[in-house]
């Protein structure tokens, strides 16, 4: 069975002095990827009730 | 089994509406897993220190900032041969994702060389091959974005997706062909991998995830965008209903 690399909260915050920059990396990306998914549900849905308030439109102005 | 039926996009719409939910489960699943072992149960590196776990999302963003690129080109090309609208529809789904792994590959690659090389940023041929490769998605999003008609849009977007093909093995052979800060590579498939065991299961893991994320929101942002082009025929009129009437 494989153990846990750290002995306490404070030190896995700390990351051996690399916290900055190793949360920095995985927080950011973190954000970026979850915004990604969130904007994309948001988008799907006003789409559906644009379409549907909207039916003779052909096709939004910004698709992409 | 016949799977050019799929290539309809009203059948794609609904297939891929069915997959996303797994693609998205097995995108989070990975994604834990991953980060037990990357973040909690691999040990520190000798030389590096904590620093080098900037890997387990810094090498799979990079890997697929190429990846999605062959692939966003690859179906831009197919959507071009054959005028094929769902082809052209995935190319240009593709783009931000790809755009998106680039910055992260950049960004966490300026957050590892400020500890490890004591810059955040150098011009040598890995950064800058990698720079470029981020100007290229934004380049043939904003080219296709500039083009009122969509299948005009597809086609001139398409020409500069395939020539900016060339940039992917610059990037990933930048390490030989140049003398580079960066290192060579990490895992390759004609030699033992260089770093632990332990690190190595972590970053392949990560790896899926990424992978998992990536088809994922390329399937979500298809169908967004399909049902957009297509929203006056009577199979989108009906997807709208239908997905109303879920929430």
């Amino acid at each position: 069975m494989m153990n846990l690399y750290w002995s306490s909260w404070s030190e896995f915050l700390a990351m051996g002095g690399y916290g900055l920059y190793v949360w920095g990396s995985f927080g950011v990306t973190a954000v970026v990827l979850l915004a990604e998914v969130l904007a994309l549900r948001a988008r799907h849905r006003n789409l559906l009730r644009d379409a549907h308030d909207n039916p003779e439109i052909e096709r939004s102005e910004h698709e992409t | 089994m016949n799977w050019f039926k799929y290539a309809a996009p009203q059948r794609f719409y609904a297939l891929s509406g069915r997959l996303v939910p797994w693609f998205a489960a097995a995108g989070v699943l990975f994604t834990v897993v991953g980060l037990v072992i990357g973040l909690g149960i691999a040990p520190t590196d000798a030389q590096q220190g904590d620093s080098y776990r900037i890997i387990f999302i810094h090498v799979p963003a990079a890997w697929m900032s190429m990846f999605v690129y062959l692939i966003m080109a690859f179906w831009a090309g197919i959507g071009l041969m054959f005028n094929a609208r769902l082809a052209s529809t995935l190319a240009i789904a593709l783009a931000p994702t790809g755009a998106w792994m680039t910055f992260i590959a950049l960004w966490t690659g300026a957050l590892w060389g400020r500890p490890t090389w004591g810059t955040w940023w150098v011009w040598d041929a890995r950064l800058t091959s990698e720079l470029i490769l981020l100007f290229l998605y934004i380049g043939y999003m904003a080219l296709h974005a500039a083009i009122e008609d969509p299948r005009r849009a597809d086609r001139a977007s398409a020409l500069l997706a395939l020539v900016g093909v060339v940039n992917v093995p610059i990037i990933y052979f930048s390490v030989k062909w140049w003398n580079t800060l960066h290192q060579g590579a990490s895992v390759s498939l004609s030699k033992a991998p260089t770093i632990a065991t332990t690190m190595l299961v972590g970053m392949l893991v990560m790896s899926l995830a990424f992978w998992m994320y990536c088809i994922a929101v390329a399937l979500m942002r298809t169908r967004t965008l399909l049902l957009d082009r297509e929203r006056h025929t009577a199979w989108a009129r009906q997807a709208v209903h239908q997905g109303l009437g879920a929430k």
